[in-house]
């Protein structure tokens, strides 16, 4: 069966989808990725739609549907690389997915990712600190 | 043949001189057009209707043999449109032939005043086919200048400019309707992809009005932005403006809104961590100083 690869990179997972998304692959990538969340503890997930030319509502609501179940596991999401006719198209559908964070490119995306895990775990230490006091 | 078009092939040299010398006193726009380049165009204009196959005839104006002399006319008043000719001077051009045509006609009928009248009538029919197709072509002519103008003027009321690295503005200027919107919409998507841009600055001071459909199109713009990993900064809202977007019950709310562009710009540096700070004169005098020794 056709699937859309996830690679560790530390306490990232990476995801490039460089094919066609369909309905079908969209719900396996949804399975497999969370599953690999909680696998490997994953503090933040990038997924690359760069190469993505079609994007249709169900696409949309599946990766805010990503998002928010990677948050419940604990972990960031951004979504990088989003083309103009994409977002464009999105828009008209009248989807603005609040919940996804979005960057240009790669690069953007893991920093953002980094600052976003970096503030977390000060956070976490002040409260872990807090609670021994 | 017509007994007229043979008429006119015998006496070609004769008409053409007529019609030249008419034109001349005919065609008022010397500043447009030499006389020289008149004559040219009434020399391969008539021998066009000359040079026609021998079936065809002059009642028959949509046969296939006029097609070159069509092709040309067009061609001719598509020039003459852009050059600035109105419409009735490019129809004179070609009207001014009949006097010549008439007094051949008659010629050929010798007296019979039957056959002249005939002849008249139907070369004077021709003639304001002739006419009317040019009118005809230059009016296409017309359109196809005004839709380019329509499309350059598009391409300029729209400049994306760099401000910095990594951002971009879109200084708006004019009123702002659905196709203009659409065409700002993606010049501004894809210059953020081309310069990797974080932060666009969308500014309209230039705007007149803001109504419903053009805020529509703004929030469409900035959420597709949003959704690129661009951030979208909105400035130059004029207190009109402000009260319009109000009392319309636009919600601005999840956008950032600066009433200049350079408060804009400002808070896009400061967001990509960067800071404009004032040079110390004491460094400038300094080095004036040291110029001078």
């Amino acid at each position: 069966m056709e699937r859309i690869p996830i690679l560790r990179m530390g306490n990232y997972l990476l995801v490039t989808i460089q094919v066609d998304m369909h309905d079908k692959l969209a719900l396996t990538l949804q399975d497999d990725l969370t599953n690999r969340i909680s696998e490997v503890s994953a503090k933040g997930v990038l997924i690359d739609i760069s190469s993505l030319e079609i994007v249709d509502s169900f696409i949309g609501r599946t990766l805010a549907n990503i998002a928010s179940m990677a948050k419940v596991l604990d972990a960031e999401t951004v979504v990088v690389g989003m083309q103009p006719a994409v977002a464009i198209t999105l828009v008209e559908l009248g989807m603005s997915l609040p919940g996804i964070r979005t960057a240009l490119n790669v690069e953007s995306g893991m920093e953002y990712l980094r600052d976003a895990v970096a503030n977390h775990e000060e956070r976490d230490d002040f409260y872990g600190d807090s609670t021994e006091d | 043949m017509s007994k007229l078009l043979s008429a006119i092939q015998q006496n070609q040299e004769s008409v053409l001189n007529d019609w030249v010398q008419r034109l001349k006193t005919a065609t008022r726009r010397r500043d447009l057009i030499g006389s020289r380049e008149l004559e040219v165009e009434a020399a391969e204009l008539l021998s066009a209707i000359v040079n026609v196959p021998p079936s065809t005839t002059l009642e028959d104006f949509n046969g296939a043999g006029w097609e070159p002399l069509k092709e040309m006319l067009a061609n001719l008043s598509i020039s003459r449109a852009s050059l600035g000719f109105t419409p009735s001077e490019t129809a004179v051009f070609v009207v001014s032939i009949k006097p010549s045509l008439f007094s051949l006609a008659r010629q050929s009928a010798g007296g019979n005043t039957d056959e002249a009248f005939e002849e008249i009538s139907v070369a004077n029919e021709f003639v304001d086919k002739l006419a009317l197709f040019t009118t005809d072509s230059y009016i296409h002519g017309r359109d196809q200048v005004i839709t380019r103008q329509q499309e350059e003027m598009l391409e300029l009321s729209t400049p994306v400019v760099t401000l910095w690295d990594g951002i971009v503005a879109l200084p708006l200027i004019g009123t702002l309707d659905s196709a203009r919107t659409q065409v700002v919409m993606e010049s501004l998507l894809q210059a953020i992809v081309s310069t990797n841009s974080r932060f666009a600055i969308i500014d309209i001071t230039g705007v007149p009005t803001v109504d419903t459909l053009v805020a529509q199109h703004l929030l469409k713009t900035i959420t597709a932005a949003r959704l690129m990993g661009a951030e979208c900064i909105l400035s130059g809202i004029r207190p009109q403006i402000a009260q319009t977007i109000v009392h319309l019950g636009i919600n601005l709310e999840d956008v950032i809104t600066k009433s200049k562009l350079s408060d804009a710009f400002r808070l896009a540096l400061e967001r990509s961590g960067r800071k404009v700070v004032r040079m110390e004169k004491t460094t400038e005098s300094s080095l004036t100083n040291s110029r001078g020794i």
